[in-house]
C-alpha cells in the first residue's frame, strides 16, 4: 500500500480534537486551557487541509490561513487577559476565577 | 514510503498531543505543543500544502508558542493545584470522548473507502502563487476584514496591557 487512505488523516485529526477537548475539560490551569483551544484548532486545520487534497481545491487552505490569523490574534488578546486576571487575583487556577458562578 | 512517513508524524503528534493534556507544569505542556504543530507541519507537506506548512511553523510554532511560553515564564506558572472537579466531567468526561473518536472513526472509514488515498506529489495546487491567486481575488474581503481583526486585537491587547487597568 504505497497511499495513505483519507480516513487516517481525518482519524487523526478526530484524535487530536478529542484530546484537546480533554485537556480543555481536565485542566484546571490557565494557561494549559488555553494551549488545549489552540491544540483543537491545529485538529480542525488538519482536517481542513485533508478535505482540501480531497476535494483538489485550494479553498481549504485559504480557511486553514484564516484560522491561523485568527488563532494568533485570539493568542494575543488571551494572553493580555491571562496577565490581566494574574495581576488583579493571583491565581492561574480557574477554579479560583468564578466571580460570575454565583 | 508515505504510509511509513504519515506513521511517523501521526504518532509524534498523538504522543505529544497526549503529553500536552497530562504534564502538569506549563512548559512541558507547551513543549509538547510545538512537537505536534512540527508534526502536523510534516503531514501538510505530505497533503501538498506547501505554503500552510511554513506558515504554521512560523507563525504557529514560532509565534504563538513562543508568546505561550514568555507568558508562563512572565507569571512563573509552576505545576497546577489538583482539586476536587465536578462530578458530570469526572463520571462522563472519558466515556463521551471515547464514544466522539468512535463515531467519528466509523463515520469517516464508512464514508471514504480505502480506494481513495493520499500520495505525495497528488496536489500540487498548495504552492504560495496559488494560495496568494485565490487569497487577493475570490477571498479578498475576508482578507481585509482579517486585517481590521488584527487591528482589533492589537488595541485590545494593549489596552488589556496597560498599567493603569485595574
Amino acid at each position: 500500500m504505497a497511499e495513505v487512505p483519507i480516513s487516517w488523516f481525518l482519524t487523526l485529526s478526530a484524535v487530536l480534537f478529542a484530546l484537546g477537548v480533554a485537556g480543555f475539560l481536565f485542566r484546571r490551569s490557565i494557561i494549559t486551557v488555553f494551549m488545549s483551544i489552540e491544540l483543537m484548532l491545529n485538529a480542525v486545520n488538519l482536517s481542513f487541509v485533508t478535505f482540501s487534497y480531497q476535494l483538489k481545491q485550494v479553498s481549504g487552505h485559504l480557511f486553514t490561513f484564516f484560522v491561523m490569523v485568527v488563532a494568533a490574534a485570539e493568542a494575543a488578546v488571551g494572553l493580555a487577559i491571562i496577565l490581566t486576571v494574574f495581576k488583579n487575583r493571583s491565581t492561574l487556577n480557574i477554579d479560583d476565577v468564578d466571580s460570575m458562578k454565583n | 514510503m508515505d504510509v511509513v512517513l504519515f506513521l511517523i508524524f501521526a504518532i509524534i503528534a498523538v504522543v505529544a498531543a497526549i503529553n500536552v493534556v497530562v504534564q502538569t507544569h506549563p512548559i512541558s505542556s507547551a513543549i509538547s505543543l510545538i512537537g505536534v504543530m512540527g508534526s502536523l507541519a510534516v503531514l501538510y507537506l505530505l497533503l501538498g500544502a506547501e505554503f500552510i506548512a511554513a506558515a504554521q511553523v512560523i507563525v504557529y510554532a514560532g509565534a504563538v508558542m513562543v508568546l505561550f511560553i514568555f507568558v508562563i515564564m512572565l507569571l512563573n506558572a509552576g505545576t497546577e493545584i489538583k482539586r476536587g472537579r465536578s462530578l458530570m466531567v469526572q463520571l462522563l468526561g472519558v466515556p463521551l470522548l471515547i464514544a466522539f473518536l468512535g463515531l467519528v472513526a466509523y463515520f469517516v472509514e464508512r464514508i471514504y473507502p480505502q480506494s481513495v488515498g493520499v500520495r505525495f506529489g497528488g496536489f500540487t495546487g498548495g504552492t504560495a502563487q496559488a494560495v496568494g491567486r485565490a487569497l487577493f481575488t475570490t477571498y479578498l474581503l475576508p482578507f481585509e476584514v482579517t486585517s481590521l481583526l488584527i487591528l482589533i486585537a492589537i488595541i485590545g491587547a494593549i489596552v488589556l496591557g496597560r498599567k493603569e487597568m485595574d
